[in-house]
């Protein structure tokens, strides 16, 4: 399987300025990003996800390292305008605040903008917005005004927007952070549908452990440093860990993990309410089979 | 302890416009003591209600008593409201503005035209009970991290001593660790002072782990007021409203469905794997 982002040893330092010293974002970090996979980014505040992000999407250029993107090495001293902006049409950011990201007084413009600054023509805009619309299933609100939707609404229009601009792969920056579950439900929906159908490559940062278990991948940062990735299964099989990074486990690894330390033999890798109560169940089951 | 009574409370935005919003309908609550949690969908009322609570929003109809004296008699008692419930925003953090952590913290209590030596008094208990180190004090609120930053602004609130802390959405877009150092903050801050603390919030996860009391609002009417136990055995009803119930509430009702039945009051994992624990002992 292709890449669409390779991230080899990569560092970054925001450098200090006046009296503040330089703050070192990111230590040789490494990891790819499969072409069409959903990885998802956790660490605690100041961790260094936004910066990788920010690098990603080539809003901030590499420091040391190396970062390869769909295939384009973006590091190093013959890297041209041209490869940046060719890289920023590959991938696309959505960030936190629904309400930093709108510029438009109507919603259907405001998924327009994007592809009218890319200079496609006219009639593929009106296109390409009408599908966005429906994809995040907001097309009945095109003629709306952006600023009286709710939170999870601006967030779709926004994530539409980017859909537009037919992005390869999208970075959620926290985007579902400041949404109500409702909201969180209907972005999460609509990121998975993403991937699932269109084959977007979709990279999650977020503080919702529940979020993150739907990934392919998760990548834990603690310090600038990847602390450990694998699949979701493999990182929360160690919820010591994640404490430790002052991360948290879903509710119900946290609960097996109590039953597994109460002597019950039960797995940890199980997410789902049905699947948790069921995996108890089993074990209690087996348990009491043996005293009989 | 002091009191505040809502009596009949109707909130109304854009009265007499085709914008009209009732907000609120048929108030009745008595808040005081403990944490107490509220929480609703977007849009059912809490963000009105909690700005009743310090005069920042006039009821429409009905009374706001506080220690049983009505809010809006006389305009003096409106702007001691503003001191005695000390509200915390959403997203605080974005409303610092001094050029240092302390006078940030300072801000509240000058403004109550108090002592050069109480407001200083004032600010050093506040940036305990917050967990402000003692040595951002002279740097600017800007170099913070957010954690620290939401910090400090809970700081300038508690400064002024109010008789109840009501605060938006304190831990939203904090890491999981960072939501337990400040909820644990605010939890020690209840014990300590002994002021009431008023906490709305969308996490139930946060609400079950903290509250004493919690009062559920949709479309601007209170439809449910009780413990923790007694709101979340009704989990059904909270999800019909646009809610959601902690994951280990799900847990125990698939659990029931098993056969395994450790109640319908279920709504912290400690509880969870106590209440299973004992299940199995019975068996």
């Amino acid at each position: 399987m292709k890449n669409a982002i390779e991230v080899k040893d990569l560092s970054f330092t925001y450098e200090g300025y006046g009296d503040s010293p330089d703050v070192t974002a990111l230590r040789d970090v490494s990891f790819t990003v499969p072409e069409g996979s959903f990885t998802a980014i956790l660490g605690h505040n100041g961790s260094g996800k936004s910066t990788l992000a920010s690098i990603l999407c080539m809003l901030e250029e590499p420091g040391s390292g190396e970062v390869i993107i769909y295939g384009k090495r973006m590091t190093g001293e013959d890297v041209t305008d041209e490869d940046i902006f060719e890289a920023r049409r590959r991938v696309g950011m959505v960030f936190q605040n629904p309400d930093n990201q709108i510029v438009a007084t109507v919603v259907e413009e405001d998924v327009a903008f994007g592809c009218e600054n890319l200079g496609i023509p006219s009639a593929e805009i009106r296109k390409r917005v009408d599908a966005a619309l429906d994809t995040v299933g907001m097309r009945k609100y095109a003629r709306h005004s952006p600023h009286k939707l709710s939170g999870g609404q601006k967030q779709r229009v926004a994530i539409a927007g980017v859909i537009a601009m037919k992005r390869d792969c999208i970075i959620f920056d926290e985007s579902t952070a400041m949404l109500d579950p409702l909201g969180r439900r209907d972005v999460m929906e609509t990121i998975e549908k993403l991937n699932h159908e269109d084959g977007v490559t979709v990279i999650l940062i977020t503080h919702y452990m529940e979020e993150a278990s739907r990934a392919d991948k998760i990548i834990v940062l603690d310090g600038g440093r990847v602390l450990t990735e694998g699949t979701p299964a493999e990182v929360f099989s160690d919820p010591e860990k994640l404490w430790e990074a002052s991360l948290d486990v879903p509710q119900s690894t946290e609960l097996l993990y109590r039953m597994k330390k109460a002597g019950y033999d039960v797995r940890l890798d199980i997410f789902d309410a049905e699947g948790c109560a069921a995996e108890i169940s089993r074990a209690i089951e087996k348990r009491r089979g043996k005293r009989v | 302890m002091s009191e505040i009574v809502l009596k009949d409370v109707n909130y109304i935005y854009n009265k007499g416009t085709p914008y009209e919003v009732h907000a609120l309908r048929d108030i009745n609550l008595t808040l005081g003591g403990g944490i107490i949690g509220i929480i609703g969908h977007t849009g059912s009322g809490k963000s009105t209600l909690v700005q009743l609570l310090n005069g920042l929003a006039k009821p429409s109809s009905g009374k706001v008593l506080f220690d049983g004296e009505d809010l809006w008699e006389k305009p003096e008692r409106v702007r001691a409201a503003r001191f005695r419930a000390g509200l915390v925003m959403q997203y605080p953090e974005y409303q610092l503005f001094a050029s240092t952590v302390y006078e940030d913290i300072a801000f509240g209590p000058r403004n109550m035209g108090l002592s050069a030596d109480e407001v200083d008094r004032r600010v050093r208990l506040a940036a305990e009970f917050a967990k402000v180190s003692p040595d951002v004090m002279e740097r600017s609120p800007f170099d913070l991290s957010g954690g620290q930053k939401r910090r400090v602004a809970l700081a300038g609130v508690i400064a002024m001593n109010p008789e109840f802390l009501v605060l938006d959405e304190p831990a939203a877009g904090l890491d999981p660790g960072s939501r337990r150092f400040i909820l644990g903050g605010i939890k020690e801050y209840r014990k300590k002072s002994g002021n009431s603390v008023i906490i709305v919030s969308h996490s139930m996860e946060d609400m079950a782990s903290y509250c004493d009391r919690i009062i559920v609002m949709a479309n601007g009417r209170v439809i449910m007021d009780g413990s923790c136990a007694e709101v979340f055995s009704r989990s059904l009803e909270l999800i019909g409203l646009g809610l959601d119930v902690p994951q280990v509430t799900h847990i125990a009702s698939a659990l029931r469905e098993c056969g395994i039945d450790i109640g319908r009051d279920v709504y912290t994992v400690g509880y969870a794997a106590e209440k299973l624990d004992s299940f199995c002992k019975k068996a």
